[in-house]
């Protein structure tokens, strides 16, 4: 702030006035600024719930917030563990509300929509780090995966086991196909990145109405099990929610664990680092773009493949995913997959969260009011790194 | 330690060239050349440098003996084999390492990581960062640190031990000294040499001009997209002709070589018919 050489006071605007508040803002103590932040989510919430709980739980929460900021005070520049605290703080005013009951009902749906998010985010994330690619059309492939799915275990009456293995193998070969007969000839031909975004906002419309033509634009059910549940710790849990819940979590900790420690994993961020570096290094940079692919596609396909289980399938359903998608790369910092992963499981978890405060009709504007709070203060999202913004 | 071959041969002159280009024609947009018949021959054991105004062609050069460009005409040949149009990762596998001038690291992997991706056989890979780490002991203390977090120095390092992972019989270094401190820039040329010594061949291409050439076998003066002389290293920075066109004249200092080579520029003067050797 060059307060010495700026206008006098009456000849500056307002919004230039509140810039100068906002500056002088952030030149305060992170812990100050962290604690500030908490208590103001905390007034918000108080708010919308109309009054403090009363009683031991306005004790509670009250510890609880404070031990928030004593905890937010010792993350100054890991944005990943302030993320975190967040959430855990988050987790305990909601639960002075509405009891674990609620709270973990709610956490659960949302770890299971997070799997789903996740799914579809890590391959979209890698895909774009590696070749630069927005692909509009990633959310298309989750609805072809759930239609696979579809094929194989209700029109050819196979085990939905194998009905799932195989929309993740079909949507997997799609990914390489649209690779080798699309993308790899226009990366080679110089193409620029509007071509690439037009060519997949196009892509996404084929690859929907191809598959309304051929299966008609009738709602369809995979046939599973959507009514029993299991109890867990008190905590009812819908079968097929359950399975996807632990089935999703246990992908992305192998994806997870793959991408930090295995040989493939490290080529692929690499790759998403510098693809021409990564070629000169001695790197076969086809052959890892090819695998970035198949694990792009066939997540998108179990994720597809989920999601038609757990609501029902019609041609725009992943499109309805590509946005909650988006946002869970963004949210971790596009192009990091450790990122995506993560924004994904915080995306589904906030967003049915938010059903105990408003009516759940809500829930995808708060899902982005969470997105904008957060690109505000970290316009490179969670675990981005402020390069190329 | 023992780098590419067990006995390196420190012979200037004579046997077949380990890395040979001939009449090389290359460049980016079509019908815009930037190279114009290079032919430029290294020997196992050398350090060659490349220097030239801006715009000469000499990152474009090094790049096409690596496999970023494809060249239009012209061979390139490595230990007696063609490479022309090969990928830069076959290149790897045949025994020829680049270190790219700038963002030569991967800034979101560990020193390690970084390592690692230079490795072209998992077996040994851990015993080379070992030996990389032993050859740069900075990079050891750091090896589980972000490249990204590294200083411009540091990370030339990072860049100059990955592409020696491979144990490559040539080295090609795309101006190594560029915006570093100065302290760097010694520290860079004096590893250089290590690693010459060591018996890796190495083909660099410096802005630094005066500093590379003193340390070189060889150098060729690359200007207008051609080889203009050719000779030992010390006798081109002696040459009259060579340093009052491309040295930025004999009096002046190297710190201020960058900006002068920008500021004279290739003149095209009565001289330029002057292409035979010195």
């Amino acid at each position: 702030m060059e307060a010495g050489s700026a206008a006098p006071a009456s000849d500056r605007t307002a919004g230039e006035r509140i810039y100068e508040f906002l500056g002088r803002l952030t030149d305060l103590p992170f812990a100050i600024r962290a604690g500030a932040g908490l208590v103001l989510m905390t007034v918000i919430l108080a708010l919308v719930e109309s009054g403090l709980p009363g009683g031991i739980e306005t004790v509670a929460l009250i510890a609880i917030v404070i031990a928030g900021i004593a905890a937010l005070t010792l993350t100054e520049g890991r944005p990943a563990l302030v993320a975190g605290v967040v959430v855990i703080v988050l987790f305990g005013i909601l639960l002075t509300y509405h009891g674990l009951l609620a709270v973990s009902q709610t956490g659960i749906t949302g770890l299971s929509n997070g799997a789903i998010y996740a799914l579809g985010a890590v391959g979209l994330t890698l895909v774009y780090g590696i070749l630069k690619l927005v692909n509009f059309a990633h959310g298309d492939l989750l609805t072809f995966g759930a239609y696979m799915a579809l094929v194989a275990s209700v029109f050819w009456g196979l085990p939905l086991v194998v009905g799932i293995v195989f929309a993740m193998a079909m949507t997997a070969l799609v990914g390489i196909a649209l690779e080798k007969v699309m993308w790899a000839p226009m990366r080679r031909r110089g193409a620029g990145v509007l071509q690439f975004v037009l060519m997949s906002i196009g892509l996404a419309f084929v690859i929907r109405y191809a598959i309304q033509y051929v299966y008609g634009t009738e709602l369809r059910t995979l046939g599973v099990d959507n009514t029993s549940t299991i109890d867990f710790l008190g905590v009812r849990i819908g079968q097929t929610q359950g399975i996807v819940l632990l089935v999703g979590l246990l992908i992305l900790v192998g994806t997870g664990l793959m991408l930090r420690f295995s040989i493939l994993g490290k080529r692929m961020r690499a790759l998403s680092d510098d693809l021409e570096l990564a070629e000169t290094s001695g790197i076969d940079t086809s052959r890892v773009i090819l695998w970035t692919w198949v694990l792009a596609g066939s997540f998108a396909g179990l994720a597809g493949v989920f999601a038609g289980a757990t609501t029902q399938l019609q041609p725009e359903l992943g499109f309805e995913f590509l946005l909650p998608i988006f946002a869970a790369v963004v949210l971790g910092g596009i192009g990091d997959a450790f990122g995506a992963l993560a924004g994904g499981l915080l995306l589904g978890v906030v967003v049915e969260w938010s059903t105990l405060l408003v009516a759940s009709g809500y829930k995808s504007a708060i899902g982005f009011i969470v997105l904008i709070i957060v690109l505000i203060i970290r316009p490179q999202g969670i675990f981005g790194r402020a390069r190329s913004i | 330690m023992n780098w590419a071959d067990p006995s390196p041969e420190r012979e200037a002159t004579g046997g077949q060239p380990l890395l040979e280009t001939d009449d090389l024609v290359a460049g980016y947009l079509p019908e815009v050349d930037i190279l114009n018949g290079v032919s430029v021959k290294v020997r196992e054991g050398e350090i060659v440098t490349i220097v030239g105004p801006n715009g000469a062609g000499k990152s474009t050069f090094i790049k096409t003996v690596f496999g970023l460009l494809r060249p239009r005409k012209g061979s390139i040949m490595l230990q007696g084999e063609s490479i022309a149009g090969r990928r830069p990762h076959d290149i790897t596998r045949l025994g020829m390492s680049y270190v790219p001038q700038l963002d030569n690291v991967f800034p979101t992997l560990t020193v390690s990581e970084n390592l690692e991706m230079g490795s072209l056989d998992r077996s040994t890979t851990k015993a080379q960062i070992d030996r990389m780490c032993e050859l740069f002991p900075r990079l050891g203390e750091r090896r589980s640190q972000a490249a990204g977090t590294m200083s411009g120095g540091e990370r030339q390092m990072v860049a100059m031990a990955r592409a020696l992972m491979p144990n490559p019989k040539v080295l090609l270094l795309d101006e190594p000294s560029a915006g570093l401190a100065p302290a760097f820039v010694d520290a860079i040329f004096e590893k250089t040499e290590e690693v010459n010594r060591e018996g890796v061949t190495i083909v660099m291409v410096e802005q630094n001009a005066r500093r590379a050439l003193a340390m070189s076998d060889r150098g060729y003066v690359l200007d207008l997209g051609q080889d203009r002389f050719e000779g030992p290293g010390r006798d081109l920075l002696d040459d009259p002709k060579v340093a009052e066109l491309y040295l930025g004249g004999t009096a002046r200092i190297d710190a201020a070589e960058a900006d002068d080579s920008e500021a004279n520029g290739p003149e095209e003067g009565p001289t330029r018919q002057d292409s035979s050797t010195v």
